[in-house]
């Protein structure tokens, strides 16, 4: 039985940044169509929640699935110093080359917190706004939501 | 399918303390969730049943039932307790939110006989929640209840 309860531990992180939403194979008029008023070329920015879902043992010696202090510390790292207040377009290598939708942002996220050393990553949800929120488990998750 | 989820508010105190741990060990591991004298949070717990409606009631359980058995299972046994001291189910254990989230779901599941519990979501600050579920990797390898 105690292992038919899966547990996960669950937290919230903020972060502000700019982007612009433009492909360049594509021209004006198309990225203009497809992104409307998301390709204006001076970009435009929100305030993006990132939550973390991680797995694993809980420690009974600590009740912790992982310790907040690491988690907070490997993702302020590994995404807000990088990502808080920049622009993701410029200063992010991987979106000179992939437009910053919140879909590739959130596979993004994903990719550099999943290498956490002492949980297992299962889940990154990014809220765009508190209206529009995107999740990925890994290329290879069938089933999103337990 | 439908799943269904009720959210209830506690609040409640507690500390993180292993006495086979130093003091020093104490602080480096719990921080100031290690002092002495405890701290609180309003907690706030989403508890999610799946099931089909009924024909007849078109539910897949009365809400009044589940709000009871939360009351009854969750709301005298936590709010405005000591965790720590006040609730048997977790003596011997640090409250943290990993663990109350598991207790509670100890206590619900046996409870809850119309539908089935799916999920137990239990929030110790808007930032910080654990999940408990039922682990479908557990039923397909054939160890499942």
């Amino acid at each position: 039985m105690e292992n038919c309860v899966k547990t996960e531990l669950g937290r919230r992180y903020r972060f502000a940044a700019s982007h612009r939403l433009h492909n360049d194979r594509l021209s004006e008029a198309e990225n203009w169509r497809l992104y409307g008023k998301c390709n204006n070329p001076y970009g435009h920015g929100h305030n993006y929640v990132v939550e973390v879902l991680v797995s694993g043992n809980v420690d009974p010696a600590t009740g912790m699935i992982a310790n907040l202090a690491d988690l907070d510390g490997f993702v302020e790292r590994e995404v807000l110093e990088p990502f808080d207040h920049k622009s993701l377009n410029e200063d992010v290598a991987v979106f000179r080359e992939r437009v910053p939708t919140t879909e590739n942002l959130c596979i993004e996220i994903y990719e550099r917190l999943k290498s956490f050393p002492k949980a297992k990553l299962e889940r990154v949800r990014v809220e765009e706004t508190s209206n529009n929120s995107f999740e990925y488990a890994g290329e290879n998750a069938e089933d999103l939501l337990p | 399918m439908v799943l269904l989820t009720r959210k209830i508010e506690f609040s409640a105190s507690h500390v993180y303390h292993n006495p086979a741990f130093s003091p020093e060990e104490n602080k480096r591991v719990f921080g100031k969730c290690n002092n002495p004298h405890g701290h609180g949070h309003n907690y706030t717990l989403e508890v999610t049943v799946a099931g089909e409606p009924d024909l007849t009631t078109g539910m897949v359980l009365d809400l009044k039932e589940l709000k009871a058995i939360l009351e009854r299972e969750v709301m005298q046994r936590m709010d405005h307790r000591f965790l720590n001291k006040e609730v048997p189910e977790l003596a011997g254990k640090i409250p943290t939110c990993e663990n109350i989230a598991r207790v509670i779901w100890d206590l619900l599941e046996p409870k809850i006989t119309q539908g089935r519990l799916h999920r137990v979501r239990l929030y110790e600050t808007a930032d910080l929640f654990a999940d408990c579920y039922r682990d479908g990797a557990c039923a397909s390898n054939g160890t499942g209840r």
